[in-house]
């Protein structure tokens, strides 16, 4: 099965054992293009029918210095014959292009995982840089590890001596080597990669040829290299069958891409064009950068001074007649918080979307975290309801932002999008869906002036609570909006008590009014009245969905419960929670989603928190239902673990442009990773 | 113009149901009147109209004009008008702000709506002191303004608003003077204006800073110390007993006397309304040795923003259709054909 917004299959899920998967991960120097040879090694892996799972991390710094520890950019790929939701608990493969990769990402490795180690990078400069004392190739320090090291600075300038490049360019070459060699190992088709390099290279054949001649001579090395001889299991070739996946038409999507994508398609459901403003910063920049090239959809986008203008430029749009968007990450979402009360107040359509990071303040700008859900839902002055969606993965990211603009545009008020920088830098296998087989949404502006006599009310309302949307331009409908208290119907201002109370109940009732309008939630995998009930949302969907259908296999009575709607909670959730014996709440926060559900449904709701910038791993949340299941604690915390993915780097500062994390769209940063 | 569908208006028409809710003396008052005056000279339809405003007492003014209108939040106002304008070009767009929300909370966007050039006006109340809240001083009081905030008196220098126009780089920047007659026109010549059109207008607040500009607005104090400028006239003030010639050896603008209206002899400089420089010397003339220039100070256009934008779009969009089940097809597909295998 392919995409992870999917649920696992009957067969999947009472599969056992949990069939194959293999966890690769390329670590190396920022300077090394880790995130483009991850980004193509996963291209040709989705080619071949696996299902996959993606993990980009990279440092937050610009341009580290070269070969430090804090320099280091790793790319992570989980891929399988089923269904992957996860980017993998532990490596099976670590390839270090330089020793500072391989410290930071060593202990992470399966006890028995196979390291293949640049050489040529071992030098005592590098070694210094990294924190070695001694070259770990050769100090017996990496035993517990099988350990391949070939000089692939060497090789890769051996490769493309023929095109007369400078040293600095040929070895630029070296992750297209690295990455024919990764090729080979899982017998995986170069065409694609070879195609794409024309096209990236299209203006200087001679790039082309380097790289390409650099791909073939990795992918030859492990063809024809008498190596794995000395080690044993060395360096073998790995085929895993295809995973199994619904007909149709694929393509790998990141987060970031999927809500450009998604706000598209619902801002053309809508039949309403639509104005982005944005401001740079990380992780959310991307979806400005994809908005800003497709023009021909309608798409006006506005990069404003600061995140303020950046929100109230979509107020300002929204108010004359088009679809407002806006989106940053923690940091600018509290900057606008004033001006999303101001779009509550004058009830205007507005998305806003949060890709959310480690915070508080500037927090961990390149990590990723769930802890925006109190921000979003309560993070306003004043009584300010304001639906909120949370998608669950890159792909799901595509139809949560639909659902936004259907809910904005239907019910004239923000919606929050939540994702977070797991999601939008992720990337994994989509199946395009048909845009047939949405149902559009058309907005209807008031046009008709009341009759003789009549007033026009810009807040009467419909039976959905929503007032009318009207454009200025359009006669006989003149009115003013703003931020005071309005009067119900005219608008007008109003401070009268019992004018305030009702005005105040409409804005709830509007958006409580939504629960109504939304799917019931359903039980993402197992069945209601369980012993424990896993709830989640967001990007914890993929470990908690394994580690439910792990034990399920294993005949624990256990169900999976992932929550799109956030804000307001279906009608349904509150008796279906109440179906269940315990009820555990996995968060990459303190515990946010757990205070709403015990405030909303007075259920013994309880967290299993994580909060060290690192995903869940499929057997932390398995140990957690294992105790709970065998009459121990509940829930509880989950400290970070140094064995799984490097430990966070602290930021330089917002703005910065890291790459979209996966190469099939180039951006102007790719070009770093490349002999360019 | 006998343009058969020219639009008719009277001021009445202007004018909303609500009560207008200024303290009674407030510049406010006159300053409402005169853009009611004005909006039927320029021949344009309430509906195409919009006022946009941030928060203070001018802010209320959207309240009181039959237009659409949004009184937005404290300071936001230009980058609320950007996305209108953006969204729809068409729209004839004012903001109406004051010395706080301009230059305080809302500087920033001030400073950036004026540098990219939006086609709108911005009115800028300025009295000095903040009304709303009770009589704070200002970014734009004197040194020295006694109020709630400073009791022994400010004592940081104040912002000049033309000033830091011309420096945001504005491209049209004037001023008036709430009540007088003079106001409608320098209206008119921003609303003419392609672009940002930056009006200063001195406003007295009766009730927190009242007689603020007495110095100059004074009836008595008025001849010889208001210069309103005109493009193409000479620059002269008192009846024209006095000019403004530059002082070639300090390269600074200096009070000529004229002796016999010989203006020419005494030195005395022609208003070119597109010298940059000349603009920066007469906003920053020292109030106690120079009159207040007033009325048109610059205007030279340049290209708008949104228009910009909307070529700029036109033009990337040219040749493409937008086919969305396309777009979502893009990049590296792969097709499945059937479930290929079992586990
Ligand atoms: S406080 Fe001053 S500025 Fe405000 S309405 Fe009263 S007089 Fe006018």
């Amino acid at each position: 099965m392919a995409t992870a917004a999917r649920e696992l299959t009957p067969r999947e899920a009472s599969a056992h054992p949990v069939p194959e998967s293999i966890v690769v991960r390329f670590a190396g120097d920022s300077g090394d293009g880790m995130q483009l040879t991850g980004g193509q090694f996963t291209l040709s892996t989705a080619l071949a029918g696996n299902d996959l799972a993606t993990f980009p991390d990279f440092p937050a710094e610009i341009r580290a210095p070269q070969g430090t520890l804090f320099g280091v950019s790793a790319f992570q790929i989980n891929f399988g014959s089923t269904a992957i939701e996860t980017a993998g608990d532990q490596p099976d493969v670590l390839i270090a292009m330089n020793p500072a990769g391989l410290k930071v990402n060593v202990e992470a490795l399966k006890p028995g995982g196979l390291i293949i180690a640049d050489e040529g990078e071992f030098n005592e400069r590098n070694l210094a840089k990294a924190k070695y004392a001694a070259n770990p190739l050769t100090d017996g320090s990496l035993a517990r590890w099988q350990l391949m090291s070939f000089n692939i600075s060497q090789l890769t300038m051996d490769a493309v001596k023929p095109f007369g490049l400078g040293n600095k360019e040929a070895l630029r070459c070296k992750n297209m080597w690295t990455l024919g060699l990764a090729l080979w190992m899982f017998d995986r088709s170069r065409e694609p990669i070879v195609d794409w390099l024309k096209a990236k290279f299209a203006k200087s054949p001679l790039l082309v040829e380097a790289n390409v001649a650099a791909l073939n001579a990795g992918h030859a090395f492990g063809e024809t290299a008498e190596i794995g001889s000395d080690v044993a299991g060395g360096l073998k070739q790995h085929a895993l069958a295809p995973a199994p996946s619904e007909p149709g038409l694929y393509r790998t999507v990141t987060g970031a891409e999927s809500i450009s994508l998604g706000l598209v398609a619902g801002s053309k459901l809508a039949e309403v064009d639509m104005f982005f403003g944005g401001y740079p910063i990380t992780p959310a920049s991307a979806i400005l950068h994809h908005l800003s090239r497709l023009k021909e959809y309608g798409v006006t986008t506005f990069q404003a001074e600061d995140e303020i203008a950046a929100v109230a430029s979509a107020i300002g749009a929204s108010y004359a007649g088009k679809l407002g968007v806006t989106s940053s990450s923690g940091p600018g979402i509290a900057l606008k918080g004033e001006a999303i009360g101001l779009a509550i107040m004058t009830e205007l359509p507005l998305v806003i979307v949060n890709s959310q990071r480690g915070g508080p303040s500037t927090g961990l700008p390149t990590k990723t975290e769930q802890s925006d859900l109190y921000q979003a839902v309560y993070g306003r002055n004043g009584d300010a309801p304001m639906p909120v969606i949370a998608a669950r993965s890159p792909a799901d990211a595509f139809d949560c932002a639909i659902e936004a603009v259907r809910i904005a545009t239907q019910f004239m008020t923000p919606v929050m999008l939540l994702t977070d920088g797991y999601i939008a830098n992720a990337a994994e296998p989509w199946k395009v869906p048909d845009m047939a087989g949405y149902a559009p949404f058309p907005v209807a502006f008031r046009e008709d002036a009341p009759a003789e006599g009549e007033a026009f009310l810009p807040y009467g309302r419909d039976a959905k609570g929503a007032r009318p949307w009207v454009k200025p331009g359009t006669p006989g409908l003149l009115h003013r909006i703003g931020g005071i208290e309005k009067q119900q119907g005219t608008g007008n201002i109003d401070y009268a008590p019992e004018n305030h109370q009702a005005m105040t109940d409409a804005r709830r009732d509007k958006v409580d009014g939504i629960a109504a309008h939304i799917p019931l939630q359903e039980v993402t995998l197992g069945e209601e009245g369980s012993k424990l009930v896993v709830v989640g949302w967001g990007s914890t969907f993929g470990p908690i969905h394994q580690a439910v259908r792990r034990l399920r296999a294993r005949g624990r009575d256990v169900s999976h419960v992932h929550i799109r709607h956030i804000w307001p909670l279906p009608a349904n959730l509150g008796d279906l929670l109440r179906s269940y014996g315990k009820i555990l709440v996995p968060e990459m926060n303190t515990g946010q989603l757990k205070t709403v559900l015990r405030d909303q449904f007075l259920v013994d709701a309880r967290p299993l928190n994580k909060v060290s910038g690192q995903p869940f791993r499929i057997a932390e949340i398995e140990a957690a239902i294992e105790q709970a299941l065998g009459g121990g604690a509940v829930g509880g915390e989950v400290h970070a673990d140094t064995t799984q993915l490097p430990g966070p780097v602290a930021g330089l500062d917002d703005g910065q442009n890291v790459t979209d994390g996966l190469a099939l769209t180039p951006g102007p940063n790719d070009n770093q990773d490349f002999a360019a | 113009m006998n343009d058969m569908t020219a639009i008719v208006t009277k001021p009445k028409d202007w004018e909303t149901d609500q009560e207008v809710r200024w303290c009674p003396g407030c510049g406010d008052y006159a300053v409402l009147k005169a853009v009611q005056r004005t909006m039927p000279e320029l021949g344009v339809k309430p509906e195409n109209t919009v006022f946009v405003s941030g928060i203070g007492c001018s802010s209320r003014f959207p309240y009181y004009m039959e237009t659409y209108g949004f009184h937005t939040i404290h300071g936001r106002a230009p980058a609320v008008a950007t996305g209108v304008k953006l969204a729809n070009p068409e729209l004839d767009v004012w903001i109406i702000t004051g010395d706080g929300d301009a230059l305080s909370i809302g500087g920033n966007h001030t400073m950036h709506l004026l540098r990219r050039n939006l086609d709108c006006q911005v009115l800028l109340f300025n009295n000095e002191i903040y009304g709303l809240t009770k009589g704070q001083y200002s970014p734009t009081s004197r040194v020295g303004t006694r109020s709630p905030s400073t009791p022994f008196g400010s004592v940081d220098r104040p912002a000049n608003p033309c000033a830091f126009a011309l420096g945001s780089g504005a491209r049209f920047v004037a001023r008036g003077i709430d009540v007088h007659k003079n106001l409608v026109s320098v209206l008119k010549a921003a609303h003419a204006h392609k672009g940002a059109s930056f009006v200063e207008i001195y406003q007295n607040c009766i009730v927190y800073n009242d007689d603020v500009f007495a110095g100059f607005t004074d009836k008595k104090a008025a001849p010889a110390k208001q210069l309103w400028l005109e493009n193409g006239k000479p620059m002269l003030f008192d009846g024209g007993a006095k000019g403004l010639a530059l002082d070639t050896a300090a390269l600074t603008l200096k009070v000529v006397d004229v002796e016999g209206g010989d203006w020419a002899g005494a030195g005395v400089i022609v208003h070119d309304e597109t010298n940059r420089s000349v603009a920066h010397m007469l906003v920053e003339m020292p109030s106690d040795a120079f009159p207040v220039a007033l009325g048109v100070l610059y205007r030279s256009p340049a290209p708008t923003f949104e228009s910009a934008v909307v070529a700029q779009n036109a033009q990337a969009a040219k040749g493409k259709t937008a086919d969305l089940q396309k777009l979502i097809s893009a990049g590296q597909t792969w097709q499945v054909e059937k479930e290929p295998h079992t586990i």
